[in-house]
């Protein structure tokens, strides 16, 4: 489904990622954890090309990123994203936040896009809210309406950067309720993220990255078995964010 | 001081004031609209775009408007003559009211550049990311946010101009501060009818400005 093959990407002389290559096969689950800096939300965001790499080559779901021919409004319309910070469209309702794309990119009828948002948006358990604007929403919710209004436009796979990293703690696991449940129902799902418990629940295979490269790749029963195994540096993260 | 020939000379002065508010409304909407495409070409990736725009906002910037009414007065008819090959008269009117568009062009786009600025990125990123185009992204999602971040420096710079259209006596076109002073110099009453076309600036002004200020504050929260 993804294939990062051998990418790198410099800002100025600053080397942010370093010949990096794996896949996420269909229906997989993979987590992507390291330190902050380790270029690992730079990576996930070259999968949609938000950023853009000087050398190797991603392919999505058949479609080559490097293709200066590739439409790239097409492909990230196939491609859904959640953010760190959420990213809700403030000036616009709920409702609004969940048709507009599906409207403008798609071409979706405006009653069959509200039809669709709303059954998303009884999913993720805020139906209830479709009126409200995103300011009027704690930030476990919005999190919840933005996974809504990225499964609006049916992605072949979706993207997860940190997406519980700006909530409370108590909010952090309706978040996390909600993206087990997509894993659980075979949504392909490359994730930045700390949360280990996650990780071992769902996440078929764990990527360790640091200073822009990809250090371990491994299925989860091997990252989390056995620890003496594993890199130096994983070790000392492992360590530090498993300790309490 | 004897204001009594002001309610006869009231006619007149109203269809002055009526140039100055076509004048204001015409000039802040093409101002704005051309202001907001200069702001675009400002913060394009594209060098050679993002400089021209540049040189068009601090060149105007730099040059009185008194100096831009009179200059388009006799630049327009001239350039539409190389145009279209004929004398096309134009009238004060027209080339007054090209004049204030690309003039207040350069102040609203510092304005607008501001305002898309203040606006987080990843609220472009997110709009690309749902598949819009760059275009789309902007005209539906950073724009409308942009547009009420500025609302009220918008209509602070719109009082500004207000103000200003009175420079258009210049070229001989009658607005409300040049119909009354020549109903003041017919009837021998110059300094009367300067003391109420102050008073009307006054009031319109301060009653605009008085708004944006609870305009401001209403944004705020």
């Amino acid at each position: 489904m993804i294939s990062i093959q051998n990418v790198s990407k410099w800002y100025g002389d600053f080397q942010v990622l370093g010949d990096c290559t794996t896949q996420v096969q269909k229906g997989e689950v993979v987590v992507v954890c390291g330190p902050s800096g380790s270029g690992k939300s730079t990576l996930i965001k070259c999968v949609n090309s938000l950023e853009p790499f000087q050398q190797g080559d991603i392919v999505v779901d058949g479609t080559s990123l490097a293709d200066p021919k590739t439409d790239l409004p097409k492909l990230r319309a196939r491609v859904g994203m959640v953010f760190q910070h959420f990213e809700l469209f403030p000036h616009l309702t709920v409702t609004e936040n969940l048709t507009l794309a599906q409207v403008k990119v798609l071409g979706r009828g405006k009653a069959e896009a509200t039809e669709k948002g709303l059954a998303l948006l009884e999913r993720v358990g805020l139906k209830a809210h479709a009126h409200k604007h995103p300011g009027q929403l704690s930030g476990g919710q919005q999190q919840r309406v933005a996974i809504a209004r990225a499964l609006a436009m049916d992605p072949v796979v979706m993207l997860f950067d940190e997406p519980t990293s700006a909530l409370d703690p108590e909010m952090v696991n309706e978040v996390l309720d909600v993206m087990v449940q997509l894993a659980q129902e075979g949504m392909t799902m490359m994730c930045v993220t700390h949360e280990m418990g996650f990780a071992r629940k769902v996440a078929n295979r764990v990527i360790f990255m640091d200073r822009g490269s990809i250090v371990e790749d491994c299925a989860k029963e091997e990252f989390f078995g056995d620890v003496s195994a594993r890199s130096e540096r994983a070790r000392q993260f492992l360590a530090k964010i498993l300790q309490h | 001081m004897d204001f009594s020939s002001i309610p006869a000379a009231l006619p007149a002065l109203w269809d002055g004031l009526q140039t100055t508010l076509q004048l204001l409304v015409l000039g802040v909407l093409g101002g704005v609209l051309l202001g907001t495409l200069l702001a675009m070409m400002r913060l394009a990736h594209n060098r050679l775009v993002a400089n021209l725009a540049a040189l068009y906002v601090n060149y105007f910037r730099s040059i009185p408007l008194l100096l831009v009414i009179t200059w388009f007065y006799f630049a327009v008819p001239f350039a539409l003559r190389e145009i279209t090959g004929e004398d096309t008269p134009v009238g004060a009117f027209a080339s007054c009211l090209v004049a204030f568009v690309m003039f207040e062009a350069a102040y609203f786009c510092e304005i607008v550049r501001a305002g898309i600025q203040a606006i987080p990125k990843g609220q472009m990123s997110a709009a690309q990311a749902l598949g819009m185009t760059y275009g789309q992204s902007m005209r539906l999602i950073v724009l409308p946010q942009a547009f009420r971040k500025m609302t009220p420096l918008l209509l602070q710079q719109s009082i500004i101009l207000f103000q200003d259209t009175s420079l258009v006596y210049s070229v001989g076109l009658i607005d409300f501060l040049n119909a009354a002073r020549s109903r003041g110099d017919i009837v021998g009453q110059p300094h009367e009818f300067l003391i109420v076309a102050g008073l009307v600036y006054f009031v319109v002004s301060f009653a605009a400005s008085q708004l944006v200020k609870r305009l401001q504050k209403r944004l705020a929260v």
